[in-house]
């Protein structure tokens, strides 16, 4: 039908002769089949390292901040570093979905729901640091603006740090809520296939009863929409505000009105990493070569040499304008001489290679359309954007105004032993996720199958040549 | 006598579906429900559906959303412990206003998203522990079925069905 055209000269997004009924194959396979060994030693590793994790939060708790590597100057170094990478990350997910729908562009429907879980899964990982450097965890609902015996003493709705728990509580919730809509259809296609009947009612459960009435979908269509445009300037919103975190502050390096431009690009940058890192393995492991194919990573690829082209042009004018100040201070914040020189120089100059030299291999089509050569740049750029945050964090708090508090910051085995723990604990939800929810948005890929399928693409080009 | 008989009839493809929804209408029949295992564009223009309104729900919802920010806001920064924090003005809601956007900005957006979604879950009837409706579990992988009410006519409407390229045409009682 005419309505399905797509302009042949566009690659297909999904590849082979695939029916209807084939894709919901291929994507019940992962759930309906049995995990392989490489997914339980995965999951064994991730496993230990959430475990060894648990063991440094509850020493962190048990004893206190000063198990970490915190001094008198240095008052946050690795927590507020690892809430800020795991807050980026988790920035590509609703940025897939939600501007990606806004656009458009299909090839979105191949990731966009491995992106969200990654969103979600990274948000959890990020809101526990500053739980747990509360110390005292369990007065966390004090950041809740409820009333109180403390003669009503309220929140400070001026402070950027209460910007923070309304925005990422805000981010996660809208996150879920927009990922869980999005996984009816497909729980409700998991559900109507199972034999088993404890996974039958799981699954009945998950899916809210979905039925897929033509209003349904009238609806579904319009919440996405809808959400996508909510969705968007909350993207854009949370990021900006964890900047604002440092920009607010008084503190040369930190107070910088280019911040919170410059923070969102590198979240998208380092959230696109992650999304070309996780679906690098996935789409081995649970077979989708078909759905996630050289053109999405490409397309992935492309946002990241924008992104992290605008990431380059801050640190740029971050430096020039240190310089420009004369200000002898100001040689000493994360992107000037003296941090290039000085003692955390190694820190410096891994941020450089990492985040602007590395990337750069994409301009290069051979590399950028290449599975692996893009695995290891997204490796590279998930590293790359830890050292930022440290650099921004450790290397402007161990100048301070006087000599005298010159300071190095120097991690414990806990504040490492923390960061790993959250990545395994990352990890094991991530895994848990691969076997046990659809990971890719079947009923969304089912409607592109006409205009971008391969076979329905080379049928019509068939047509047209005779 | 109004019975409680209707006819099933299945598609294997979105098009041909859609040709069938037309000729069903073109027939003066009323269609009363098609299920598709994903949204088939056009398909709600066809059957008549009203658009949905909750585009505007999600406006208003928004609009209180800000105006609880507004009101929490001010209520606890100004009016009942006003405090002198780094120097900003806390004697009137409208001068600290600048730094209250951030807030009144994610409240707009929690409320506006949250309350929507509860409305199309409440408006759809979806909800944990709530039983599917869908009368072919194919309907949620590759087959899609228009039910059609029959009044004394099975024979005229299976005899149309059978031209629309239907790959099953069932009549079923309906309780």
């Amino acid at each position: 039908m005419s309505s399905h055209y797509e302009a042949p000269i566009r690659e297909p997004l999904v590849l082979g002769e695939k029916s209807y009924h084939d894709i919901t194959m291929d994507i019940v396979k992962p759930i309906e089949g049995k995990a392989n060994k490489n997914w339980y030693i995965a999951f064994t590793i991730a496993l230990i390292a959430f475990l060894w994790g648990v063991g440094c939060i509850l020493y962190t708790i048990g004893t206190g901040i000063g198990v970490w590597g915190l001094n008198k100057n240095i008052g946050w170094a690795w927590d507020i570093t690892n809430f800020v990478w795991w807050v980026g990350i988790g920035h590509a997910g609703t940025l897939i979905s939600a501007v990606l729908l806004l656009f458009r562009q299909k090839w979105r429907m191949a990731i966009n729901r491995s992106a969200e879980a990654m969103t979600i899964f990274a948000v959890f990982q990020a809101g526990l640091f500053p739980l747990i450097h509360m110390g005292r965890p369990w007065n966390g609902y004090w950041v809740l603006p409820i009333p109180n015996q403390f003669g009503s003493l309220w929140v400070n709705f001026n402070s950027p740090l209460l910007w923070d728990v309304f925005a990422i509580s805000t981010y996660l919730s809208v996150s879920l809520v927009f990922w869980w809509t999005g996984l009816l259809p497909d729980f409700a296609m998991i559900r109507d296939r199972a034999v088993k009947p404890f996974q039958k009612k799981i699954y009945a459960l998950l899916s809210f009863g979905w039925s897929g009435r033509a209003k349904d979908w009238q609806r579904f269509e319009e919440v996405s929409l809808v959400l996508a445009g909510l969705a968007t300037p909350l993207v854009l919103s949370v990021h900006t505000i964890v900047s604002m975190d440092f920009a607010t502050s008084i503190n040369p390096g930190w107070h910088s009105t280019i911040f919170p431009p410059y923070f969102v690009a590198g979240a998208i940058f380092s959230g696109f990493a992650m999304v070309q890192t996780l679906l690098g393995i996935m789409r081995k492991v649970s077979n989708l070569e078909s759905y996630i194919t050289r053109l999405h990573v490409e397309y992935m690829n492309i946002v990241i040499m924008v992104t992290g082209g605008i990431v380059a042009v801050a640190y740029a004018s971050e430096f020039f304008i240190a310089w420009y100040t004369g200000s002898p201070y100001e040689n000493y914040t994360y992107m000037s001489i003296g941090a290039a020189t000085g003692p955390y120089g190694w820190a410096f100059w891994s941020l450089i290679l990492f985040n602007i030299a590395i990337p750069q291999f994409l301009w290069i089509e051979k590399v950028r359309r290449s599975f692996i050569w893009s695995f290891i740049i997204s490796i590279a750029i998930n590293i790359g954007m830890w050292f930022e945050r440290f650099d921004i964090i450790a290397i402007v708090l161990s100048k301070g105004h006087l000599p005298s508090t010159w300071t190095r910051f120097e991690p414990t085995f806990v504040d490492v032993g923390v960061f790993v723990g959250t990545i395994g604990f990352f990890f094991v939800l991530f895994l848990l996720y691969a076997r046990t929810f659809p990971v890719i948005a079947q009923a969304e890929v089912k409607t592109i199958m006409k205009s971008s399928g391969q076979h329905y693409k080379q049928l019509r080009d068939g047509k047209n040549e005779h | 006598m109004s019975t409680n008989k209707v006819i099933h009839a299945l598609y294997n493809d979105d098009d041909v579906l859609m040709d069938a929804v037309k000729t069903v209408k073109e027939a003066n029949h009323h269609i009363e429900e098609v299920f598709t295992p994903f949204p088939v564009h056009g398909l709600d223009k066809l059957l008549g559906l009203p658009h949905t309104r909750l585009a505007i729900c999600a406006f208003i919802y928004g609009l209180l959303g800000l105006s609880f920010a507004i009101w929490m806001t001010n209520y606890m920064m100004i009016e009942n412990w006003p405090q002198d924090i780094g120097g900003k003005p806390s004697f009137s809601w409208i001068v600290n206003m600048p730094a209250f956007v951030p807030i009144m900005f994610e409240l707009t957006v929690f409320f506006a998203a949250h309350l929507m979604v509860i409305t199309f879950y409440m408006r759809s009837r979806l909800w944990p522990f709530k039983e599917a409706e869908n009368p072919d579990p194919r309907t949620t992988d590759d087959i899609f079925l228009m039910e059609i009410p029959v009044h004394n006519n099975e024979e005229e409407l299976t005899a149309l069905l059978n031209t629309t390229n239907a790959v099953e045409i069932k009549v079923i009682e309906k309780h």
